[in-house]
């Protein structure tokens, strides 16, 4: 899908110039609250070259606010354009290499970046969806995923590969689909959600939703938009994204214009209700940038596939014989400073597999960064994921398994 | 693939097939080797980063876990041996982590330095210093070993623990068992392999 007509030089181990495909569906997809979606549409992105026996391809699940652009560059005419989100592991000669793998992304049902979601169109009203639009899971997401492979001719993924929301449904790929994939990437993730995890979910969701411009969902209908709640809800999850560490080494370089370690903007107090400190307008930079581009309620939709993804519900909450019909290899990673989504967690995912006999290597990378780490090039998770995928690739051509 | 010696004696020990847990398990060249030779199923524990990144690269299972804090999230029973190769004077309780190993594994074998070699006797008692070897390389300020032992020590943690011994092999760093190590085991004997199950 690259195309040539570059106005500016890229890095070289970019994909490139990439161009999204909308991929129609017709069969009626059953949705874990029992209703269905009689047609959907997904947006997907994909990078490097199909292999002849179908055997090259690696699927990525986005998280929370991800979608279907994890590479390369959309508008040749915009200088300032950043790539893709993982865009850091994906290109040649990068972790997901695309000199020797099929990269396949897409943007989740629900979302708002192509993917039939609550802004859509509902052809039964002609009118966007909004609070209509049905509670999705992330077993629904895989569902619609498994899907796609079949639309792409792709049996089997040489792995399926996902951070913190994303790594979720790593795991239900291998639980739901334990013949098509072979190795399985679970990073920075969680077998569910804790109840500080839904607490901090629930405070985002109630800023959208008490936005006087939210009009119960139906903001479309009235031309408002919520701008506020969501500058809120992101700016309250940006925070559980980043470390202590992190937001200090930002804003606390204990210079001239420093109070106590911690960056002030104009370099004095104001002894007023305004913005004093360096981290105040970031984060509100942060959240206002997001309430630019997202939906409210996707976002209300992705928080809620959070709080409920929990893959042992059909096992007695026993997390080990949900995996019992697992049959690829795993890596799980996490990462030293995220609270989010702490190492305990992955490691409750490992200890799960090592009991149920699986194979599973697993790693816990020093990081200051927090929950965002797993974005990041940090050099150790880098040469691991190389190291792994190389392996991965070896089997695809043939090597030694 | 060259592997150390006491490790080219230990495989002898494992059957084809088999669950193998590799505690400290280095680069992976062991459990790389007995997925290659006998296709075990592998798991190794290790906590340094570089040989971590080398398991990877060799396909090797490996989990990032420090052994010093124990084995509780390996079930009772979950693998058919247990190694742990020239480490057990390294740990902080080289007695809980053997009870964790019989606990975790049906079999499972230990290899050690026997600090009661002849040459480490003749140098504490002559130069009055801590032996230096080549298997003890370190200065006693910086080694990693906490906790040295003699074949006689752990013939005696193996009786007071009512652990049984499969097995004991006695051999220089050729892994060569001679006629005198076999008579004076803990005089002449460098390192200690041991297979024990309970």
């Amino acid at each position: 899908m690259s195309t040539a007509a570059a106005t500016r030089a890229l890095p070289a181990d970019s994909v490139g110039y990439v161009v999204p495909q909308k991929f129609h569906f017709d069969e009626p997809l059953p949705l874990r609250s029992g209703r269905t979606l009689e047609h959907y549409d997904l947006m997907v992105e994909t990078y490097g070259t199909l292999n002849a026996d179908r055997s090259n391809a690696l699927l990525i699940c986005h998280a929370l606010s991800g979608d279907h652009h994890a590479a390369g560059y959309h508008d040749p005419s915009n200088p300032k354009e950043k790539p893709g989100w993982w865009d850091c592991c994906i290109g040649p000669g990068k972790p997901f290499d695309t000199d020797r793998f099929f990269v396949v992304c897409l943007n989740n049902l629900g979302g708002c970046a192509g993917s039939t979601g609550p802004s859509s169109l509902n052809p039964d009203t002609g009118k966007p969806f909004g609070p209509d639009f049905p509670i999705v899971t992330v077993r629904d997401w895989v569902a619609a995923q498994a899907r796609l492979a079949d639309r792409l001719g792709i049996d089997c993924w040489a792995a399926v590969i996902g951070g913190s929301l994303g790594g979720m449904q790593v795991m239900r790929w291998a639980i739901s689909h334990p013949q098509r994939l072979r190795h399985a990437l679970i990073i920075a993730a969680a077998p569910k959600l804790s109840a500080q995890n839904i607490a901090f979910n629930e405070v985002a969701r109630q800023s959208i939703m008490s936005d006087p411009d939210f009009h119960q969902g139906r903001y479309y209908d009235f031309g408002t938009y919520p701008k506020r709640g969501v500058t809120l809800a992101r700016m309250v999850g940006h925070i559980t994204y980043l470390s202590d560490t992190s937001l200090r080494e930002k804003f606390g370089k204990a210079g001239r214009d420093s109070n106590f370690g911690r960056d002030l903007r104009d370099g004095r107090l104001s002894f007023g209700f305004d913005v004093d400190f360096q981290v105040q307008s970031y984060l509100q930079y942060k959240g206002e940038t997001f309430s630019s581009r997202f939906d409210a309620n996707s976002y209300l939709l992705m928080t809620k596939a959070l709080d409920y993804f929990d893959p042992t519900v059909d096992y007695d909450g026993d997390l080990s014989r949900a995996f019992t019909s697992s049959t690829c290899k795993f890596l799980v990673i996490s990462f030293t400073s995220d609270w989010r989504f702490a190492p305990e967690r992955s490691r409750e995912i490992v200890d799960a597999l090592l009991k149920a006999r699986k194979e599973v290597s697993y790693l816990e990378i020093e990081a200051a960064e927090g929950h965002d780490s797993f974005l990041l090039p940090i050099p150790r998770y880098m040469q691991t994921l190389h190291a792994y995928l190389g392996r991965v690739a070896a089997e695809c051509a043939g090597g030694t398994p | 693939m060259m592997l150390r010696a006491d490790l080219l004696l230990i495989q002898d020990w494992i059957a084809p097939g088999s669950r193998v847990l590799d505690l400290g398990c280095g680069d992976g060249t062991f459990l790389a080797h007995l997925k290659a030779t006998k296709g075990v199923r592998d798991c190794g524990l290790e906590i340094d980063a570089g040989n971590i990144l080398k398991c990877l690269q060799a396909g090797v299972n490996v989990i990032e876990q420090d052994m010093d804090k124990g084995l509780r999230n390996f079930e009772s029973g979950s693998f058919d041996t247990v190694v742990l190769a020239h480490t057990l004077q390294a740990l902080h309780r080289p007695d809980e982590i053997v009870e964790e190993m019989l606990r975790v594994g049906r079999n499972c074998i230990l290899t050690f330095p026997n600090f009661a070699y002849w040459r480490h006797r003749l140098s504490l008692v002559t130069n009055g210093r801590m032996p230096k070897s080549p298997q003890l390389p370190h200065e006693w300020y910086d080694t990693p070993n906490l906790h040295h032992c003699t074949i006689s020590d752990f013939d005696q943690l193996c009786r007071s623990r009512r652990i049984r011994l499969v097995q004991r092999t006695v051999v220089d760093d050729d892994h060569r068992s001679t006629w005198p190590m076999r008579l004076w085991p803990n005089l002449f004997g460098i390192n200690a392999i041991y297979h024990i199950t309970r």
